[in-house]
Protein backbone atom coordinates (compact mmCIF):
# COMPACT_ATOMS: atom_id res chain seq x y z
CA UNK A 1 0.00 0.00 0.00
CA UNK A 2 1.44 3.42 -0.49
CA UNK A 3 0.75 6.17 2.12
CA UNK A 4 2.29 9.51 2.38
CA UNK A 5 1.43 12.08 4.89
CA UNK A 6 2.73 15.67 4.61
CA UNK A 7 3.40 15.63 8.47
CA UNK A 8 6.09 15.16 10.49
CA UNK A 9 4.17 12.33 12.81
CA UNK A 10 5.99 12.10 17.04
CA UNK A 11 4.28 10.02 19.08
CA UNK A 12 4.23 10.83 22.48
CA UNK A 13 3.37 7.27 24.25
CA UNK A 14 4.24 3.70 22.99
CA UNK A 15 5.18 0.83 24.96
CA UNK A 16 7.62 -2.47 24.88
CA UNK A 17 4.42 -4.61 25.03
CA UNK A 18 2.10 -5.54 22.84
CA UNK A 19 4.55 -6.05 19.99
CA UNK A 20 6.61 -9.04 19.31
CA UNK A 21 10.36 -9.43 20.01
CA UNK A 22 12.48 -12.05 21.88
CA UNK A 23 14.54 -8.62 23.18
CA UNK A 24 13.79 -5.18 24.19
CA UNK A 25 15.48 -3.62 21.23
CA UNK A 26 13.50 -6.15 18.89
CA UNK A 27 9.93 -4.98 20.01
CA UNK A 28 11.11 -1.66 19.83
CA UNK A 29 12.54 -2.45 16.19
CA UNK A 30 8.77 -3.78 15.42
CA UNK A 31 7.45 -1.31 16.83
CA UNK A 32 8.87 1.13 14.36
CA UNK A 33 8.18 -1.19 11.22
CA UNK A 34 4.61 -0.01 11.91
CA UNK A 35 4.80 3.30 12.60
CA UNK A 36 7.10 3.62 9.69
CA UNK A 37 4.27 2.14 7.71
CA UNK A 38 1.99 5.51 9.03
CA UNK A 39 4.99 7.99 8.43
CA UNK A 40 5.75 8.53 12.06
CA UNK A 41 9.17 9.15 12.74
CA UNK A 42 9.86 9.46 16.26
CA UNK A 43 8.52 7.31 19.31
CA UNK A 44 8.35 8.34 23.18
CA UNK A 45 8.55 4.65 24.83
CA UNK A 46 8.01 3.72 28.45
CA UNK A 47 7.59 1.34 30.82
CA UNK A 48 9.39 -2.56 30.25
CA UNK A 49 8.54 -6.15 28.64
CA UNK A 50 6.72 -7.03 31.97
CA UNK A 51 4.49 -4.82 33.62
CA UNK A 52 2.94 -4.15 37.79
CA UNK A 53 0.76 -1.96 38.94
CA UNK A 54 2.64 -0.73 42.38
CA UNK A 55 6.11 -1.80 40.78
CA UNK A 56 9.17 -1.91 43.73
CA UNK A 57 12.16 -0.30 42.85
CA UNK A 58 13.85 -3.72 41.55
CA UNK A 59 10.55 -3.90 39.02
CA UNK A 60 10.98 -0.15 37.85
CA UNK A 61 14.50 -0.58 37.29
CA UNK A 62 14.17 -3.35 35.34
CA UNK A 63 11.66 -1.85 33.20
CA UNK A 64 13.73 0.89 32.72
CA UNK A 65 17.00 -0.90 32.02
CA UNK A 66 14.13 -2.65 29.30
CA UNK A 67 13.86 0.91 27.73
CA UNK A 68 17.71 2.00 28.69
CA UNK A 69 18.76 -0.92 26.29
CA UNK A 70 15.64 -0.34 23.20
CA UNK A 71 16.33 3.02 22.74
CA UNK A 72 19.81 2.43 22.29
CA UNK A 73 19.53 0.59 19.66
CA UNK A 74 17.24 3.76 17.85
CA UNK A 75 18.63 6.68 19.30
CA UNK A 76 17.55 8.65 16.19
CA UNK A 77 13.82 7.54 16.24
CA UNK A 78 12.86 6.93 20.06
CA UNK A 79 12.74 8.44 23.46
CA UNK A 80 12.74 7.05 26.84
CA UNK A 81 10.86 8.58 29.75
CA UNK A 82 11.79 6.65 32.85
CA UNK A 83 8.61 4.79 35.10
CA UNK A 84 8.34 5.77 38.41
CA UNK A 85 6.60 4.73 41.19
CA UNK A 86 5.72 7.68 43.95
CA UNK A 87 5.16 4.95 46.67
CA UNK A 88 8.68 4.41 46.61
CA UNK A 89 9.31 8.05 46.71
CA UNK A 90 13.35 7.75 47.74
CA UNK A 91 14.48 4.84 45.01
CA UNK A 92 12.07 7.22 42.36
CA UNK A 93 14.40 9.86 42.77
CA UNK A 94 17.63 7.70 42.94
CA UNK A 95 16.28 6.37 39.57
CA UNK A 96 15.42 9.60 37.85
CA UNK A 97 18.67 10.69 38.57
CA UNK A 98 20.08 7.68 36.73
CA UNK A 99 17.88 7.28 33.93
CA UNK A 100 17.56 11.36 33.17
CA UNK A 101 19.78 13.07 34.89
CA UNK A 102 22.87 11.28 34.53
CA UNK A 103 20.83 9.06 31.68
CA UNK A 104 19.29 9.52 28.06
CA UNK A 105 15.66 9.90 29.28
CA UNK A 106 13.92 12.51 28.80
CA UNK A 107 10.56 12.57 30.51
CA UNK A 108 8.58 10.20 33.18
CA UNK A 109 5.84 7.80 33.31
CA UNK A 110 3.82 7.67 35.87
CA UNK A 111 0.85 4.84 36.13
CA UNK A 112 -1.28 3.75 38.54
CA UNK A 113 0.83 2.93 41.33
CA UNK A 114 -0.18 5.90 43.72
CA UNK A 115 -2.90 9.22 42.83
CA UNK A 116 -1.40 11.57 41.56
CA UNK A 117 -2.80 14.41 43.80
CA UNK A 118 -1.14 12.61 46.70
CA UNK A 119 1.59 15.13 48.48
CA UNK A 120 4.48 12.36 47.48
CA UNK A 121 4.41 13.45 44.06
CA UNK A 122 5.61 16.96 44.93
CA UNK A 123 9.79 16.08 45.25
CA UNK A 124 9.47 13.98 41.69
CA UNK A 125 7.75 17.04 40.06
CA UNK A 126 10.24 19.66 41.50
CA UNK A 127 12.94 17.48 40.63
CA UNK A 128 11.92 16.92 37.55
CA UNK A 129 11.34 20.90 36.67
CA UNK A 130 14.76 21.57 37.40
CA UNK A 131 15.76 18.30 34.87
CA UNK A 132 13.39 20.13 32.27
CA UNK A 133 11.81 16.61 32.38
CA UNK A 134 8.35 16.10 31.18
CA UNK A 135 5.24 14.41 33.71
CA UNK A 136 3.14 12.53 31.73
CA UNK A 137 0.53 10.69 34.33
CA UNK A 138 -1.90 7.64 33.31
CA UNK A 139 -5.56 9.21 33.83
CA UNK A 140 -8.75 7.58 33.74
CA UNK A 141 -12.10 8.28 34.73
CA UNK A 142 -14.14 4.81 34.50
CA UNK A 143 -17.65 3.70 34.72
CA UNK A 144 -16.97 0.29 35.89
CA UNK A 145 -14.27 1.70 38.46
CA UNK A 146 -11.23 2.74 38.91
CA UNK A 147 -7.76 0.66 40.04
CA UNK A 148 -7.51 1.51 43.81
CA UNK A 149 -4.92 3.71 43.29
CA UNK A 150 -5.51 4.74 39.39
CA UNK A 151 -5.60 8.48 38.57
CA UNK A 152 -7.94 10.95 37.24
CA UNK A 153 -7.97 13.74 35.10
CA UNK A 154 -8.95 16.21 38.37
CA UNK A 155 -6.73 14.60 39.99
CA UNK A 156 -3.86 15.74 37.67
CA UNK A 157 -5.34 19.53 37.63
CA UNK A 158 -4.80 19.94 41.48
CA UNK A 159 -1.04 18.37 41.04
CA UNK A 160 -0.27 20.67 37.91
CA UNK A 161 -1.88 23.98 39.99
CA UNK A 162 0.61 23.15 42.51
CA UNK A 163 3.41 23.34 39.97
CA UNK A 164 2.50 25.98 37.52
CA UNK A 165 6.05 25.65 36.52
CA UNK A 166 6.15 21.59 35.52
CA UNK A 167 5.30 20.69 32.13
CA UNK A 168 2.37 17.68 32.27
CA UNK A 169 0.89 15.22 29.99
CA UNK A 170 -2.74 14.20 31.06
CA UNK A 171 -2.73 10.78 29.38
CA UNK A 172 -5.72 8.99 27.85
CA UNK A 173 -7.49 12.83 28.34
CA UNK A 174 -8.82 10.40 31.33
CA UNK A 175 -11.16 8.44 28.74
CA UNK A 176 -14.01 9.83 29.12
CA UNK A 177 -12.34 12.80 27.24
CA UNK A 178 -15.65 14.75 27.42
CA UNK A 179 -14.96 15.14 31.83
CA UNK A 180 -11.02 15.08 30.89
CA UNK A 181 -10.87 17.93 28.45
CA UNK A 182 -13.00 20.18 30.87
CA UNK A 183 -11.00 18.93 34.03
CA UNK A 184 -7.36 19.83 32.81
CA UNK A 185 -9.04 23.29 31.26
CA UNK A 186 -8.05 25.71 33.62
CA UNK A 187 -4.58 24.44 34.24
CA UNK A 188 -2.54 25.36 31.50
CA UNK A 189 0.35 23.53 32.19
CA UNK A 190 -1.55 20.27 30.93
CA UNK A 191 -1.83 19.00 27.91
CA UNK A 192 -3.58 16.19 26.92
CA UNK A 193 -2.28 13.10 24.61
CA UNK A 194 -5.09 11.41 22.69
CA UNK A 195 -4.57 7.81 23.11
CA UNK A 196 -5.26 4.49 24.66
CA UNK A 197 -9.51 4.93 23.95
CA UNK A 198 -11.47 3.79 20.94
CA UNK A 199 -11.04 6.50 17.66
CA UNK A 200 -14.45 7.91 18.91
CA UNK A 201 -15.60 10.98 16.22
CA UNK A 202 -15.22 14.38 17.81
CA UNK A 203 -12.70 14.38 20.63
CA UNK A 204 -9.88 16.22 18.60
CA UNK A 205 -12.80 19.14 17.65
CA UNK A 206 -13.33 19.52 21.47
CA UNK A 207 -9.82 19.14 22.69
CA UNK A 208 -9.19 21.78 20.42
CA UNK A 209 -12.29 23.82 20.77
CA UNK A 210 -11.65 24.14 24.91
CA UNK A 211 -7.63 23.67 25.88
CA UNK A 212 -6.72 25.55 22.07
CA UNK A 213 -4.31 23.25 19.50
CA UNK A 214 -1.18 23.86 21.48
CA UNK A 215 -2.22 21.72 24.37
CA UNK A 216 -2.80 18.34 22.33
CA UNK A 217 -0.40 15.66 21.52
CA UNK A 218 -0.55 12.86 19.59
CA UNK A 219 0.18 9.12 20.86
CA UNK A 220 -0.79 6.15 20.25
CA UNK A 221 -0.43 3.52 23.25
CA UNK A 222 0.83 0.99 20.57
CA UNK A 223 1.08 -2.14 20.93
CA UNK A 224 -1.65 -2.31 23.02
CA UNK A 225 -3.45 -0.18 20.28
CA UNK A 226 -3.35 0.35 16.74
CA UNK A 227 -0.76 3.32 15.34
CA UNK A 228 -4.00 3.48 13.16
CA UNK A 229 -6.52 3.46 15.26
CA UNK A 230 -5.16 6.56 17.58
CA UNK A 231 -3.93 8.27 14.48
CA UNK A 232 -7.07 8.84 13.27
CA UNK A 233 -8.16 10.70 15.81
CA UNK A 234 -6.04 13.63 14.04
CA UNK A 235 -6.07 12.93 10.41
CA UNK A 236 -9.41 12.46 10.32
CA UNK A 237 -10.30 15.66 12.75
CA UNK A 238 -12.11 18.80 11.15
CA UNK A 239 -9.29 21.27 12.18
CA UNK A 240 -6.69 23.20 10.35
CA UNK A 241 -3.55 21.95 9.06
CA UNK A 242 -1.97 24.36 11.89
CA UNK A 243 -3.39 22.22 14.40
CA UNK A 244 -3.06 19.31 12.99
CA UNK A 245 1.09 20.18 12.61
CA UNK A 246 1.19 21.29 16.06
CA UNK A 247 -0.92 18.18 17.68
CA UNK A 248 1.13 15.48 15.59
CA UNK A 249 4.73 17.13 16.41
CA UNK A 250 4.72 20.78 17.15
CA UNK A 251 3.74 20.15 20.36
CA UNK A 252 5.56 17.56 21.72
CA UNK A 253 9.29 19.08 19.93
CA UNK A 254 8.13 22.42 21.87
CA UNK A 255 7.85 20.67 25.25
CA UNK A 256 10.84 18.33 25.02
CA UNK A 257 12.82 20.89 23.27
CA UNK A 258 14.30 22.25 26.71
CA UNK A 259 15.89 19.11 28.00
CA UNK A 260 16.68 17.98 24.74
CA UNK A 261 18.81 21.11 24.01
CA UNK A 262 20.28 20.34 27.38
CA UNK A 263 21.02 16.92 26.49
CA UNK A 264 22.72 17.92 22.91
CA UNK A 265 20.23 16.13 21.30
CA UNK A 266 19.52 16.86 17.87
CA UNK A 267 15.83 16.82 16.51
CA UNK A 268 14.89 18.41 13.35
CA UNK B 1 -12.71 17.13 -0.72
CA UNK B 2 -10.83 18.12 2.27
CA UNK B 3 -7.47 20.36 2.37
CA UNK B 4 -5.65 16.83 3.86
CA UNK B 5 -7.21 14.47 1.11
CA UNK B 6 -6.05 16.88 -1.51
CA UNK B 7 -2.75 17.35 0.14
CA UNK B 8 -2.70 13.87 1.07
CA UNK B 9 -3.85 13.15 -2.92
CA UNK B 10 -0.93 15.18 -4.44
CA UNK B 11 1.77 14.07 -2.91
CA UNK B 12 0.92 10.80 -3.15
CA UNK B 13 0.11 10.67 -6.44
CA UNK B 14 3.14 12.20 -7.72
CA UNK B 15 4.63 9.59 -5.73
CA UNK B 16 3.19 7.17 -7.76
CA UNK B 17 3.46 8.60 -10.96
CA UNK B 18 6.92 9.14 -10.62
CA UNK B 19 7.33 5.46 -10.21
CA UNK B 20 5.37 4.65 -13.10
CA UNK B 21 6.94 7.10 -15.26
CA UNK B 22 10.42 5.51 -14.35
CA UNK B 23 8.61 1.98 -15.48
CA UNK B 24 7.43 3.41 -18.30
CA UNK B 25 3.98 2.81 -17.48
CA UNK B 26 1.31 5.79 -17.61
CA UNK B 27 -1.86 4.77 -16.89
CA UNK B 28 -2.80 8.71 -15.38
CA UNK B 29 -6.57 7.56 -15.38
CA UNK B 30 -6.40 4.77 -12.74
CA UNK B 31 -4.29 6.56 -10.71
CA UNK B 32 -6.75 9.50 -10.24
CA UNK B 33 -9.33 6.61 -9.32
CA UNK B 34 -6.81 5.53 -6.78
CA UNK B 35 -6.26 7.77 -5.22
CA UNK B 36 -9.87 9.23 -4.99
CA UNK B 37 -9.85 9.09 -1.36
CA UNK B 38 -7.37 9.76 1.76
CA UNK B 39 -3.55 9.15 -0.24
CA UNK B 40 -4.16 5.41 0.09
CA UNK B 41 -4.53 3.48 -2.89
CA UNK B 42 -6.75 0.99 -1.97
CA UNK B 43 -9.48 -1.03 -4.07
CA UNK B 44 -13.30 0.44 -3.59
CA UNK B 45 -14.16 -0.21 -0.06
CA UNK B 46 -17.86 -1.81 1.07
CA UNK B 47 -18.35 -0.71 4.58
CA UNK B 48 -20.68 -3.16 6.33
CA UNK B 49 -20.83 -1.25 9.77
CA UNK B 50 -22.25 2.30 9.42
CA UNK B 51 -24.77 4.12 11.23
CA UNK B 52 -27.97 6.74 9.50
CA UNK B 53 -29.19 9.33 12.35
CA UNK B 54 -27.69 10.68 15.78
CA UNK B 55 -25.52 8.71 18.09
CA UNK B 56 -27.59 9.19 21.32
CA UNK B 57 -24.68 10.44 23.44
CA UNK B 58 -22.96 13.15 21.05
CA UNK B 59 -23.42 15.25 18.39
CA UNK B 60 -20.66 14.30 15.05
CA UNK B 61 -20.11 15.45 11.93
CA UNK B 62 -21.35 12.61 9.73
CA UNK B 63 -24.97 12.27 11.66
CA UNK B 64 -26.64 14.20 8.70
CA UNK B 65 -26.98 11.50 6.36
CA UNK B 66 -25.58 14.04 2.99
CA UNK B 67 -22.11 14.57 5.56
CA UNK B 68 -22.10 11.10 5.62
CA UNK B 69 -22.39 10.26 2.36
CA UNK B 70 -20.17 12.68 1.21
CA UNK B 71 -17.58 11.44 3.86
CA UNK B 72 -18.10 7.97 2.44
CA UNK B 73 -17.78 8.90 -1.29
CA UNK B 74 -14.66 10.86 -0.58
CA UNK B 75 -12.84 7.79 1.30
CA UNK B 76 -14.02 5.56 -1.51
CA UNK B 77 -17.14 3.77 -0.48
CA UNK B 78 -19.12 2.10 -2.97
CA UNK B 79 -21.47 1.02 -1.16
CA UNK B 80 -22.00 1.20 2.99
CA UNK B 81 -24.51 -1.35 4.90
CA UNK B 82 -26.19 1.44 7.24
CA UNK B 83 -28.56 0.57 10.41
CA UNK B 84 -30.06 3.07 12.54
CA UNK B 85 -28.98 4.73 15.56
CA UNK B 86 -32.66 5.51 16.48
CA UNK B 87 -33.31 1.53 17.06
CA UNK B 88 -30.56 2.22 20.19
CA UNK B 89 -33.48 3.80 22.00
CA UNK B 90 -36.64 3.87 20.50
CA UNK B 91 -39.28 1.43 20.95
CA UNK B 92 -41.46 2.16 17.75
CA UNK B 93 -38.97 0.07 15.24
CA UNK B 94 -41.19 -0.19 12.66
CA UNK B 95 -41.07 3.62 12.36
CA UNK B 96 -37.46 3.88 12.93
CA UNK B 97 -37.09 0.71 9.72
CA UNK B 98 -39.34 2.86 7.64
CA UNK B 99 -37.47 6.09 8.15
CA UNK B 100 -34.09 3.86 7.23
CA UNK B 101 -35.63 2.44 4.34
CA UNK B 102 -36.78 5.80 3.04
CA UNK B 103 -33.53 7.80 4.21
CA UNK B 104 -31.64 5.20 1.65
CA UNK B 105 -33.63 5.65 -1.45
CA UNK B 106 -32.65 9.50 -1.08
CA UNK B 107 -29.61 8.85 -2.07
CA UNK B 108 -29.38 7.29 -5.38
CA UNK B 109 -26.69 4.32 -6.72
CA UNK B 110 -26.86 1.90 -4.19
CA UNK B 111 -24.68 4.08 -2.10
CA UNK B 112 -26.71 3.25 1.62
CA UNK B 113 -27.90 -0.56 1.94
CA UNK B 114 -30.17 -0.63 4.48
CA UNK B 115 -30.10 -3.27 7.71
CA UNK B 116 -33.41 -2.89 9.45
CA UNK B 117 -33.67 -3.68 13.38
CA UNK B 118 -35.66 -6.12 15.40
CA UNK B 119 -35.79 -6.74 19.09
CA UNK B 120 -36.71 -9.92 19.95
CA UNK B 121 -37.64 -8.81 23.85
CA UNK B 122 -40.67 -6.89 21.94
CA UNK B 123 -44.18 -7.91 21.43
CA UNK B 124 -44.46 -9.30 17.30
CA UNK B 125 -41.34 -9.06 16.53
CA UNK B 126 -41.68 -11.57 14.08
CA UNK B 127 -44.13 -8.61 11.77
CA UNK B 128 -40.72 -6.63 11.86
CA UNK B 129 -38.46 -9.13 10.45
CA UNK B 130 -41.67 -10.14 8.07
CA UNK B 131 -41.37 -6.35 6.84
CA UNK B 132 -37.59 -6.28 6.41
CA UNK B 133 -37.43 -8.99 4.04
CA UNK B 134 -40.72 -8.94 2.23
CA UNK B 135 -41.65 -5.05 2.06
CA UNK B 136 -38.47 -3.39 2.44
CA UNK B 137 -36.32 -6.00 0.61
CA UNK B 138 -33.03 -5.34 3.21
CA UNK B 139 -30.57 -7.80 2.93
CA UNK B 140 -30.32 -8.28 6.42
CA UNK B 141 -31.25 -7.18 10.46
CA UNK B 142 -28.41 -5.26 12.80
CA UNK B 143 -29.62 -6.65 16.36
CA UNK B 144 -28.07 -4.17 19.42
CA UNK B 145 -28.23 -6.78 22.13
CA UNK B 146 -26.41 -4.57 24.64
CA UNK B 147 -29.52 -1.56 24.56
CA UNK B 148 -31.99 -4.28 23.84
CA UNK B 149 -30.53 -6.04 27.37
CA UNK B 150 -30.70 -9.50 25.92
CA UNK B 151 -28.56 -12.34 26.44
CA UNK B 152 -27.38 -14.34 23.28
CA UNK B 153 -29.09 -17.65 24.87
CA UNK B 154 -32.66 -15.76 25.06
CA UNK B 155 -34.50 -18.16 23.59
CA UNK B 156 -36.32 -15.59 22.10
CA UNK B 157 -33.18 -14.23 20.53
CA UNK B 158 -32.05 -17.82 19.20
CA UNK B 159 -35.54 -17.70 17.26
CA UNK B 160 -34.65 -14.76 15.48
CA UNK B 161 -31.42 -16.24 14.52
CA UNK B 162 -33.46 -19.24 13.02
CA UNK B 163 -36.29 -17.15 11.78
CA UNK B 164 -33.80 -14.60 9.88
CA UNK B 165 -31.88 -17.45 8.63
CA UNK B 166 -35.17 -19.05 7.48
CA UNK B 167 -35.49 -15.98 5.39
CA UNK B 168 -32.33 -15.76 4.19
CA UNK B 169 -31.41 -12.68 5.62
CA UNK B 170 -27.61 -11.34 6.67
CA UNK B 171 -28.18 -10.81 10.45
CA UNK B 172 -25.23 -8.57 12.21
CA UNK B 173 -24.28 -8.09 15.88
CA UNK B 174 -23.47 -5.22 17.13
CA UNK B 175 -21.57 -6.65 20.09
CA UNK B 176 -20.26 -3.56 21.80
CA UNK B 177 -21.78 0.02 20.71
CA UNK B 178 -19.50 1.67 22.95
CA UNK B 179 -16.56 0.77 25.56
CA UNK B 180 -18.16 -0.20 28.50
CA UNK B 181 -15.90 1.97 30.59
CA UNK B 182 -17.05 5.35 29.49
CA UNK B 183 -21.06 4.88 28.40
CA UNK B 184 -23.46 7.39 30.00
CA UNK B 185 -23.77 7.03 33.64
CA UNK B 186 -27.47 6.52 33.44
CA UNK B 187 -27.15 3.96 30.61
CA UNK B 188 -26.93 0.25 31.85
CA UNK B 189 -25.47 -1.52 28.90
CA UNK B 190 -24.63 -4.91 30.19
CA UNK B 191 -21.29 -6.22 28.42
CA UNK B 192 -22.50 -8.76 25.85
CA UNK B 193 -21.32 -12.44 26.61
CA UNK B 194 -20.72 -13.75 22.95
CA UNK B 195 -19.92 -17.69 24.21
CA UNK B 196 -23.40 -18.71 23.94
CA UNK B 197 -22.91 -17.73 19.69
CA UNK B 198 -21.46 -21.11 19.42
CA UNK B 199 -23.67 -23.67 20.59
CA UNK B 200 -26.12 -21.48 18.18
CA UNK B 201 -24.47 -21.15 15.00
CA UNK B 202 -23.46 -25.14 14.86
CA UNK B 203 -26.85 -25.96 14.48
CA UNK B 204 -28.31 -23.32 12.34
CA UNK B 205 -25.67 -23.80 9.23
CA UNK B 206 -27.40 -21.60 6.69
CA UNK B 207 -27.23 -18.43 9.03
CA UNK B 208 -24.99 -15.79 8.01
CA UNK B 209 -23.76 -14.19 10.83
CA UNK B 210 -21.41 -10.72 11.23
CA UNK B 211 -20.09 -9.67 14.49
CA UNK B 212 -19.74 -5.79 14.58
CA UNK B 213 -17.63 -4.42 17.07
CA UNK B 214 -16.64 -8.03 18.68
CA UNK B 215 -13.31 -7.57 19.80
CA UNK B 216 -13.45 -6.41 23.42
CA UNK B 217 -15.94 -9.06 24.93
CA UNK B 218 -14.67 -12.22 22.69
CA UNK B 219 -11.35 -13.05 22.31
CA UNK B 220 -9.78 -13.83 18.89
CA UNK B 221 -9.39 -17.80 19.43
CA UNK B 222 -13.42 -17.83 20.39
CA UNK B 223 -14.09 -16.01 17.23
CA UNK B 224 -11.59 -18.36 15.35
CA UNK B 225 -13.73 -21.24 17.27
CA UNK B 226 -16.95 -19.35 15.77
CA UNK B 227 -16.02 -18.51 12.30
CA UNK B 228 -15.13 -23.09 11.83
CA UNK B 229 -18.52 -23.90 14.15
CA UNK B 230 -20.74 -21.78 11.28
CA UNK B 231 -20.90 -19.13 8.94
CA UNK B 232 -19.57 -15.87 11.08
CA UNK B 233 -17.92 -12.75 9.79
CA UNK B 234 -16.33 -10.13 11.73
CA UNK B 235 -15.41 -6.41 10.83
CA UNK B 236 -12.60 -4.41 12.05
CA UNK B 237 -13.84 -1.26 12.92
CA UNK B 238 -13.21 -2.14 16.94
CA UNK B 239 -9.56 -4.16 16.02
CA UNK B 240 -6.61 -2.70 18.13
CA UNK B 241 -3.39 -3.78 18.71
CA UNK B 242 -0.22 -2.77 16.76
CA UNK B 243 -0.92 -4.63 13.13
CA UNK B 244 -3.92 -5.50 14.04
CA UNK B 245 -5.04 -6.94 10.55
CA UNK B 246 -1.81 -8.94 10.28
CA UNK B 247 -2.52 -10.58 13.71
CA UNK B 248 -6.46 -11.14 12.87
CA UNK B 249 -5.78 -12.95 10.27
CA UNK B 250 -3.01 -15.25 11.30
CA UNK B 251 -5.91 -17.35 13.59
CA UNK B 252 -8.80 -16.34 12.01
CA UNK B 253 -9.83 -16.89 8.25
CA UNK B 254 -8.95 -13.85 6.24
CA UNK B 255 -11.95 -14.65 3.61
CA UNK B 256 -14.26 -13.57 6.92
CA UNK B 257 -12.75 -10.48 7.56
CA UNK B 258 -14.96 -6.98 6.51
CA UNK B 259 -14.41 -3.87 5.96
CA UNK B 260 -16.18 -1.78 8.92
CA UNK B 261 -15.43 1.68 10.08
CA UNK B 262 -18.23 2.12 12.78
CA UNK B 263 -18.57 6.19 11.48
CA UNK B 264 -19.68 8.22 12.15
CA UNK B 265 -19.26 7.09 16.10
CA UNK B 266 -15.50 6.22 14.78
CA UNK B 267 -13.40 8.23 12.95
CA UNK B 268 -13.80 6.94 9.81
CA UNK B 269 -9.43 7.04 8.92
CA UNK B 270 -9.20 4.85 11.82
CA UNK B 271 -10.45 1.32 9.55
CA UNK B 272 -8.59 2.70 6.55
CA UNK B 273 -5.20 3.51 7.98
CA UNK B 274 -5.54 0.12 9.39
CA UNK B 275 -5.14 -1.63 5.69
CA UNK B 276 -2.01 0.72 5.85
CA UNK B 277 -0.80 -0.50 9.09
CA UNK B 278 -0.75 -3.85 8.49
CA UNK B 279 0.24 -5.64 5.03
CA UNK B 280 -1.74 -8.50 3.85
CA UNK B 281 -0.84 -8.87 0.04
CA UNK B 282 -3.06 -8.19 -2.24
CA UNK B 283 -5.74 -11.32 -2.34
CA UNK B 284 -6.47 -10.92 1.15
CA UNK B 285 -6.50 -7.33 1.03
CA UNK B 286 -9.04 -7.26 -1.96
CA UNK B 287 -11.22 -9.57 -0.06
CA UNK B 288 -11.08 -7.50 3.56
CA UNK B 289 -12.02 -3.90 1.22
CA UNK B 290 -14.81 -5.60 -0.55
CA UNK B 291 -14.53 -8.90 -2.28
CA UNK B 292 -15.56 -10.71 0.82
CA UNK B 293 -18.70 -8.15 1.45
CA UNK B 294 -19.75 -9.09 -1.77
CA UNK B 295 -19.73 -12.76 -1.62
CA UNK B 296 -21.69 -12.51 1.35
CA UNK B 297 -24.05 -10.31 -0.26
CA UNK B 298 -24.37 -12.15 -3.08
CA UNK B 299 -25.48 -15.35 -1.35
CA UNK B 300 -28.96 -13.36 -0.56
ZN1 LIG C 1 -0.05 3.57 27.93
Amino acid sequence: MLFHTPYEIWDAHTHLSGVPGKTPEERLGNLLRYADRLGISRLCVFMGVRWSYEPTPEDFRQQNDDVLRAIAAYPDRAFGFVYLNPKQLDASLEELQRCVAQGPMVGIKLWVAEHCNAPSLDPIVRRAVSLNAVILQHTYLKKTGNLPFESTPMELAELAARHPDATFICAHSGGQWELGIRAIRKTPNVLIDLCGFDPTNGVTEMAVRELGPERIVFGSDAGGRSFASQLAKVLGAQISEDAKRLILAGNLKRVLQPILKAKGIACE
Amino acid sequence: MSELSAQFSKLARRQFLGSMALTGVGAAVACEEAFCGAGVDLPPLVDVNVNLFQWPYRRVSGDQTPILVETLRRHGVRQAWVGSFEALLHRDLGAVNRRLFEECQRFPGGLLVPFGTVNPKLPDWQEELRRIEEQYRMPGVRLFPDHHSYTLDDPDFVELLRLAASRKLIVQIVLMSEDERTVHPIVNVPQIDPKPLLAVVSKLPELRLVLLNPFRVASVSLLAELASAGNVYVDIAGLEGVGGLENLVKVFPAGRVLFGSYFPVFYFESAKLKLIESVLGAEISAGICAGNADRLLGKS
